[in-house]
């Protein structure tokens, strides 16, 4: 049982032994000898650092001058430093009630099958790793390229299914617009397409310029020389080309020698009423032919999925922000936002403890007495009303232990944070012990903020201890 | 949870029946239990297999494409990145010498932490003085302080103890190993003194009838009946102490020897993205607790149950 119930705590005196009061007194030095190397070694380096840490924080940067409760005071008024206390609150909040529901659903769960040896180790293994390995591996889960990142590599397959990425793709999140890339004959069309500012009707032909498209693009699309198209009767043909050429560079509007066709690009050619009369796409050299048109004005479109961005990747360990803070002020902002790092790291943590946290409840669940369960399944208790109303309260008391445990244990998290998250989230994503590392044994030290933060902690943690004693106490 | 159970039962009609049916339509079916538990088993396992993999994959093929391609392609698979890590053998730095650091932190620190603790607790359990029970509520309390409160106070106490005798315990292995103790001590004495309860006064009493000392009755009458708690407590504490970061940072600053969480955490901050390079020192700081746990599970479990407070 996760409790260890602390029986009799001073067993009744034994009866003295023979041999007087000298033997007695040996004796009573024997066992107390035995507590001294525990006694000097919690006393030295346990106790008198929480008296010096108290008083180090009240000191200034170097423990020289004393400066009262200023510390305290810039802790509370410093944007960067107030952001971890709204870090540690979101550990806080959610984590300890994840890692609590997830282990209790597992150990439920994993008690219905023959192989739960196996799970349970399988589960618990990541308890046994170092958070900084545990930091490594999320890492690389939640890497931005979807070559590399499987969060992403799986967000790009559905990206794909949907929208798959176009030859010319537009990147508008970079403020790159589709409308830019109009050069000759070209404006800008309904729903990010281009449309020809010209009409066209069969027999003639119409020369359409872009520009704006790297050489890399052309080179990986094979991008033959620009020919003049030739009029085809019954046929709209046409050309489209990148209107810049490195020897007339200056020129616009003409067909150039030294100038490419843009190939694979979807065309559709528009009525002047309104709906598409046929569709195609461009060769290599950049000419296309719409062939068996009707007789009327047309003008050509340059369809949107030409420039449909290819998914890049969410930047799961960066700092965007899951609530809107646009309209707050710094501080607010440092109090309020929840960046989309901490998300990523508390997924991982909770792949790190669920283990705990099964295996302790799992020790709750074997020990709940099951004639009580029984008893509530022969009364007609459905499955889920016996888990309800029976298991969970009777285990309440585990729960707790394990709620508490992990409150505990994010309030003083460190090792993930300063691994997982990229040197340009690490500010945000900072928590008070990270942040008391940092103003200890970083760059520009100051051992008055440290401790300050330090004593903090601690003050963080005595409820926990305090809950401790009680339990123990009985 | 409502699944699709298939009870094989055909609702004998009747409202009573038809209620009945449904209230066992609610209860998931073996066969589902035991599909969402293996898919919930293999999400688990996957991030670890994917670091493994990572690390077995050749630097060119890492940024066209994803480490999931081994399962169509296993032949990508090469022992190069281990070789590379590996090559300069011992060198203060590399790996394998923080895997001898890590070593020469962990073992004394566990044995330290076993022997100062169980002699503590035989004093708090079998000791005839008063005020055992103060100093045991005392230690349960330490048992939560955060290592945070120490760091800067015991760093200045050690650089005192250069000036007072001559020898500064910071920046050397033993700095790390005495901190590391004196914070693993609550939790050790706490989980030895609930196992001591459980030993019969009796069997010490008959001891010290026939006179022996309190040192022979406790390596010869206590130390035996412990050893379960001791194992549990030395699992516990060699993976603890295997794993910390944070006391290696601050009290092994400026040593060339460094642990191989503090070696990752260089390479982390190096080489940021080169995961092939990176994903071998992850892989080889795992193995060595990956052992410890597999080979002493039951022990392990059973301190992890005891310090759910810790």
């Amino acid at each position: 049982m996760a409790v260890i119930a602390v029986e009799d705590f001073e067993r009744e005196a034994p009866v003295a032994p023979p041999g007087g009061a000298g033997g007695r007194l040996r004796r009573h030095m024997g066992s107390l000898l035995f507590l001294v190397p525990a006694a000097i070694w919690l006393l030295a380096i346990v106790v008198y650092p929480v008296v010096a840490t108290v008083r180090y924080s009240l000191f200034n940067e170097t423990a020289t001058k004393y400066v009262g409760l200023n510390n305290y005071k810039s802790i509370f008024s410093t944007n960067s430093i107030l952001l971890t206390f709204r870090n540690n609150v979101i550990w806080v909040l959610v984590f300890p009630f994840f890692v609590t529901f997830i282990g209790l659903t597992l150990a439920v769960l994993s008690e219905r099958i023959r192989w739960s040896t196996a799970f349970k180790t399988i589960i618990f293994m990541p308890v046994v790793f170092s958070l900084t390995a545990s930091a490594l591996v999320w890492r690389t889960i939640f890497d931005t390229d979807p070559h590399v990142g499987v969060v992403n590599a799986l967000i790009m397959t559905v990206h794909d299914w949907f929208s798959p990425p176009g030859a010319y793709p537009v990147d508008t999140s970079a403020g790159q617009t589709v409308a830019s890339l109009a050069s000759t004959g070209l404006r800008p069309g309904p729903h990010g397409t281009l449309l020809s500012t010209s009409t066209v009707s069969p027999g003639r032909t119409i020369e359409l310029g872009m520009i704006g498209i790297t050489p890399a693009t052309l080179t990986a699309l094979n991008a033959q020389r620009a020919a003049a198209p030739s009029p085809t009767p019954g046929a709209v043909t046409g050309l489209v080309w990148r209107d810049f050429s490195p020897s007339h560079p200056g020129a616009k509007g003409k067909v150039f020698p030294d100038e490419v066709g843009l190939p694979k690009i979807r065309l559709a050619l528009v009525r002047a009423t309104g709906g598409t009369a046929a569709t195609t796409s461009t060769a290599a050299n950049g000419q296309f032919t719409f062939s068996h048109v009707g007789a009327g004005a047309y003008r050509v479109q340059i369809q949107s999925s030409n420039f449909t961005a290819a998914f890049t990747g969410v930047f799961w360990l960066g700092t965007k922000s899951l609530t809107p803070t646009g309209q707050l002020s710094q501080t607010e902002q440092a109090l309020l936002s929840v960046p989309l790092v901490d998300v990523a790291m508390i997924i991982a943590y909770l792949w790190v403890w669920a283990g705990f946290a099964m295996v302790v409840i799992g020790a709750g669940l074997a020990a709940l007495n099951r004639e009580v369960l029984e008893a509530a399944r022969i009364d007609g208790a459905t499955e889920w009303q016996t888990f309800r109303r029976v298991t969970v309260p009777m285990l309440m008391p585990v729960l707790i232990v394990v709620f508490v445990t992990m409150i505990i244990n994010v309030l003083k998290i460190f090792d993930i944070i300063i691994n997982m998250p990229p040197g340009s989230s690490q500010g945000d994503a900072n928590t008070l012990a990270l942040a008391m590392y940092n103003f200890g044994f970083g760059n520009g030290v100051h051992t008055g903020l440290a401790s300050a933060l330090a004593v903090i902690l601690f003050v963080l943690v005595v409820p926990a201890m305090l809950w401790n004693l009680k339990k123990i106490k009985g | 949870m409502t699944s699709v159970a298939a009870t094989g039962e055909v609702p004998g009609g009747g409202a009573a029946g038809l209620g009945r049916a449904a209230l066992r339509r609610l209860r998931p079916s073996r066969w589902v239990i035991n599909l969402v538990l293996v898919v919930v088993g293999a999400f688990w396992l996957l991030p670890t297999v994917s670091l493994l993999i990572i690390s077995l994959r050749p630097e060119g093929l890492f940024t066209t494409s994803g480490w999931w391609q081994v399962f169509t392609i296993p032949s990508q698979l090469t022992l190069h990145n281990y070789k590379v890590l590996f090559s300069n053998g011992l060198a203060p730095g590399q790996v394998l010498d923080s895997l001898v650091t890590s070593l020469l932190i962990t073992v004394p620190a566990t044995i330290l932490v076993t022997t100062v603790a169980s002699l503590a607790a035989y004093s708090l359990v079998f000791g005839r003085w008063r005020g055992r029970t103060t100093i045991f509520l005392v230690v349960v309390g330490l048992m939560v302080v955060p290592v945070q409160v120490g760091l800067i106070p015991v760093t200045r106490l050690y650089r005192d103890m250069g000036s007072w005798i001559g020898w500064n315990p910071f920046g050397t292995i033993p700095g790390v190993i005495i901190f590391h103790v004196a914070f693993g001590l609550p939790f050790g004495i706490f989980l030895m003194r609930n196992f001591f309860m459980g030993i019969p006064l009796d069997l010490l009493e008959a001891g010290r009838i026939e006179g022996a000392n309190e040192w022979t009755l406790f390596l010869r009458v206590v130390l035996p009946l412990g050893l379960p708690a001791i194992a549990s407590l030395a699992i516990f504490q060699f993976i603890w102490v295997w794993n910390d970061l944070l006391v290696a940072l601050v009290f092994l600053g400026g040593n060339s020897h460094q642990p191989l969480t503090i070696f990752m955490f260089d390479q982390i901050r190096t080489f940021s993205a080169s995961y092939w390079e990176i994903s071998t020192g992850g892989i080889v700081s795992i193995v060595v607790p990956l052992i410890v746990f597999f080979a002493f599970q039951r022990y392990f479990v059973r301190g992890v149950l005891a310090g759910a407070v810790k």
